[in-house]
């Protein structure tokens, strides 16, 4: 890396605040995908004005920016794939305001997302997006991916609880998008840059929706002898008109590693379990819940089980959000997918990943947000197997190719990333993809801002896929 | 017509058909906006023939503003040019509607009347409570980027969108989102499509996500003496457990007791009122109905002057007051001029405050999320009256004691010439402006719509 601009970044930031030694660069160069690649340096700005001026000496050098938060990510978002500066906001991590009147709340991207949630408990408010890796994932990384999380099904995804960005792009001018009132006047910027994945702007400044802790919640656990059986109930509690907070589903193989792992009382010898949970008024969430067994009956459920306490409810989630962390212990590697299907056509679906996990000889475990048809499949691979790791590959462009073919699409909360890119023609048009790089032309026309993602390059996938990465297990998704 | 318009117009009839072009003055009145009249109104009736029709414009530099069932076309500042209307309503059918996945995809020009037929068979709606529903097409809602009363459980078009397709000034067919709930492939530029008012693309095509109707309502009005303890009352609302489907809080001048006979609600001077819709079982109903009267009461005191479930004939008046609010305005004052404000809940009071001074007869209605609308009752739009208007809007729209910033919904359009209305407090205009090229490097797509340049 050019000595000056190291030297400009050191000045700038203090010695402290620029990693360049390679030891300290290999931390940086993976994230919760199988992606790698090594930045050149990594910077850590305390403040928007640290921002601009690192965007400049970028600018001026033509050097690639990255931002990143903490690394969670799980399509290779915050990794600097062709070198250059990662951004890290870790030290911009501050809860800037808390407007408990309106409900609002601003922070610095680096804020972890359930630190925001913790900090407003005490006012009977949360901030509902909330990914399994809400309590190392930030709300910058969330803004740039989108991101989701169980009870998205009933509140929604980032974009719906971001009102106004501060945002400083390539060029080094700080911009401010919408505003903390709704309907800010002229074209919905932010509703365009959320799920932008770091390829406009980097963001300094996020205002939030804050949303009501629900009165009362109720956890039921539903256990299955048949996968069709579990995606029936699904189907059926949508057609009753009930929307759960959330509904979730473990197949039989993943609740087995789950169950050695997180001992939640899942039972050993079923097809599939369900988590529901509903939320709202007492009244409501009793009459619910009762409506939610019934229909599990009707559909052969062996036994429903209702959390008795907050204790029970946290064993039976972490059963769900340990999932990932359980497949990392039965494998050296693993993939996670993040296809998404029209939430109907889930058994023939979950019957085609079995079908693809037996062609390629791999063992793929199932665990899904059931209530929007947002799959994640989890396939098991050891990364000093060539062959298998390409298989691998191959496997979960087959998922992805399959949820387009039933109406769906490649990623529902993950991000396109790195890897998913290649696949992005088989949903958009040229003309679409063409739109597309014209707007983000618009905010970052040279293509400093996390290049070679979302948009197919012309790389094969052995060029992409360097190398698989050692043994590692993320235990978000 | 010019030479060109007429080598135009032969094109446009290879493309769209004879029988779908027309150039009658009578026909073409209805397609005027702030008083600018197309020399063409052209009926496609797919995503194709826009394609065409937009190239064909793209190359002769002709202005087109795409139409539903024209309702909403005084939303907007008025067109730089207009040549051509493209009339969106033969494309108006259901694409899928697949109830099991509460998803529905449709053309533009659909009516939104016929969409809620068809999801009713499944007890299913779209969140849509918007002004002229009876009538309106969904494109057109989409493109004006009107809201709902329902926003306060459902959120706005933004929030249930689940993507478009589109055709760019360039004559291209184009897409973003998608048919599933969830999804990020992509960047979420159907989101900027709403409320663009046409300015990035024709919309061709809309995929929903679509709601289970709730199985009872009942609807509450609250009456206080002083805008004040109204928004306490909110306030109260707001912070407690309860999770209501729509909260508005309407309020009027002296001088217009007639409007509030259409809304068949009092509007005597000074009173304001709040109007609440709940959803859910019995028990959530009974629950809501005893918690609503206890805040209404603390939060009133004595200017607490009745609270009352609404039914029959008043409860339909006054959920479309809340509903059809520009509507029922322009109705009762055709020259009136509707500004949209964005504000937050906490600078209601204030709000109410600077209204109560206005010499202009007004009428007010506050979302309960925020968003609000002000309506001034010209009665002309002589000399006079505009002169009054500019320093009495003036007044509560740039007080400079809190942070309001807005745009003009409805006005007559010297009202909209007028610069002091075109909002100071926009930001972002050279970004806009570069996302308008982005989209309409001509400049050919409703030119002038969202701002002079835009």
């Amino acid at each position: 890396m050019n000595s000056n601009l190291l030297r400009d970044l050191k000045k700038l930031l203090s010695p402290r605040g620029v990693l360049h030694e390679p030891e300290d660069l290999m931390l940086y160069e993976y994230d919760g995908s199988v992606e790698i690649a090594r930045p050149d340096c990594v910077v850590f700005p305390r403040a928007s004005y640290d921002v601009v001026e690192i965007v400049r000496l970028a600018g001026r050098h033509r050097i690639p920016i990255v931002g990143r938060g903490t690394g969670t990510g799980l399509s290779g978002g915050a990794i600097a794939r062709h070198g250059g500066i990662i951004v890290s906001f870790a030290r911009m991590n501050r809860i800037l305001a808390i407007d408990a009147d309106n409900h609002r709340a601003t922070v610095e991207p680096g804020v972890v997302n359930s630190d925001l949630s913790a900090a407003v408990e005490h006012l009977g408010l949360h901030f509902a997006p909330d990914p399994s890796s809400q309590k190392a994932c930030t709300i910058g990384g969330n803004v740039s991916e989108n991101s989701g999380g169980p009870h998205t099904l009933a509140y929604g995804v980032t974009t719906n609880h971001v009102l106004a960005l501060e945002i400083v792009l390539p060029s080094g001018e700080p911009l401010r998008l919408g505003s903390a009132a709704m309907d800010a006047p002229g074209y919905d910027l932010v509703g365009l840059f959320v799920g932008s994945e770091g390829t406009f702007a980097l963001v300094t400044e996020i205002t939030v929706k804050l949303t009501r802790l629900p009165e009362a919640v109720k956890t039921l656990l539903a256990v299955f002898d048949s996968v069709d059986d579990a995606t029936e109930t699904v189907s059926e509690i949508t057609a009753r008109g009930i929307t759960p907070a959330a509904c979730e589903m473990l197949d039989g193989w993943t609740i087995r590693a789950v169950e050695d792992y997180v001992h939640a009382g899942f039972p050993l010898d079923c097809a599939a379990i369900l988590l529901i949970e509903v939320d709202g008024l007492r009244e409501s969430v009793e009459v619910e819940a009762k409506e939610i067994v019934n229909v599990c009956a009707v559909h052969r459920a062996r036994e429903v089980r209702v959390a008795r306490d907050a204790r029970e409810r946290d064993l039976f989630w972490k059963g769900r959000k340990n999932a990932f962390g359980a497949a990392g212990r039965l494998s050296p590697s693993y993939y996670t997918q993040d296809g998404v299907i029209p939430r109907t056509k889930l058994p023939e679906t979950l019957r085609r990943i079995g079908e693809i996990g037996k062609k390629y000889g791999l063992q793929i475990g199932n665990v899904f947000h059931a209530g929007d048809g947002n799959l994640h499949p989890i396939i098991l691979f050891d990364q000093r197997d060539e062959q298998q790791f390409l298989d691998t590959i191959r496997a979960g462009d087959e998922i992805l190719e399959f949820c387009i073919q039933m109406g769906g699409t490649i990623t529902g909360e993950h991000g396109v990333g790195m890897e998913k890119g290649r696949l992005m023609p088989l949903l958009f048009t040229e003309a679409d993809l063409a739109l597309m790089r014209r707007v983000r032309d618009v905010f970052n026309p040279a293509d400093l801002l996390n290049p070679g993602k979302i948009f197919p390059t012309s790389k094969g996938c052995g060029e992409i896929y360097v190398r698989p990465r050692p043994a590692t297990a993320t235990p978000f998704a | 017509m010019s030479t060109s318009g007429t080598i135009a117009l032969g094109r446009l009839a290879e493309i769209v058909g004879e029988a779908n072009v027309s150039c009658d003055p009578a026909h073409l009145d209805a397609y005027s906006i702030d008083r600018s009249t197309p020399w063409a109104v052209v009926r496609p009736s797919s995503a194709d023939e826009i394609c065409e029709i937009v190239k064909l414009a793209a190359r002769e530099k002709l202005a087109v503003i795409p139409t539903g069932a024209r309702t909403k076309l005084g939303i907007g500042m008025p067109p730089r040019r207009y040549d051509l209307a493209l009339d969106m309503t033969r494309m108006d059918g259901v694409v899928a509607y697949d109830p099991g996945d509460l998803t529905l995809s449709v053309e533009a020009g659909i009516p939104l009347h016929r969409i809620a037929t068809e999801l009713a068979q499944y007890r299913q709606f779209l969140p849509l409570a918007v002004p002229f529903a009876s009538h309106a097409t969904a494109g057109g809602t989409i493109a004006s980027g009107v809201d709902s009363p329902l926003r306060q459980a459902y959120g706005t078009a933004r929030d249930f969108v689940l993507g478009m397709e589109f055709v760019t000034g360039d004559g291209v067919s184009a897409k973003s989102g998608g048919r599933v709930v969830k999804n990020v492939s992509g960047y979420d530029i159907h989101k900027m499509m709403i409320g663009a008012l046409g300015t990035l693309g024709v919309i061709t095509k809309i995929n929903f996500r679509t709601f289970p109707v709730p199985r009872m309502t009942r609807t509450y009005a609250a009456v206080f003496s002083g805008a004040r303890a109204a928004c306490k009352f909110r306030h109260a609302i707001a912070g407690s457990v309860l999770r209501p489907q729509s909260l508005e809080l309407v309020a009027a001048g002296a001088g217009i007791e007639r409007l509030g006979e259409r809304a068949g609600l009092s509007f005597e001077a000074d009173r304001s009122t709040v109007i609440v819709s709940v959803a859910g079982n019995e028990e959530v109903l009974e629950r809501n109905r005893r918690e609503l009267e206890a805040l209404a009461q603390s939060a009133g005191g004595r200017s607490l002057e009745w609270f009352q479930e609404l039914s029959g004939d008043e409860r339909e008046k006054a959920s479309a007051y809340v509903r059809d609010f520009p509507d029922v305005v322009l109705k009762h004052a055709p020259s009136a001029v509707i500004f949209k404000i964005s504000q937050l809940p906490a600078t209601f009071e204030g709000f109410a405050e600077d209204c109560k001074s206005l010499a202009i007869p007004w009428a007010v209605m506050m979302r309960g999320l925020g968003p609000t609308y002000l309506a001034l009752l010209l009665q002309d739009v002589k000399k006079d009256s505009m002169e009054r208007l500019q320093s009495e809007s003036a007044r509560v729209l740039l007080s400079g004691k809190t942070l309001r910033t807005f745009s003009l919904l409805f006005a007559p359009t010297e009202v909209k010439s007028d610069p002091q209305y075109l909002d100071g407090s926009r930001n972002n205009l050279s970004l806009m402006r570069n996302l308008k090229k982005a989209f309409d490097p001509s400049g050919v797509l409703s030119p002038g719509r969202m701002e002079y340049e835009i």
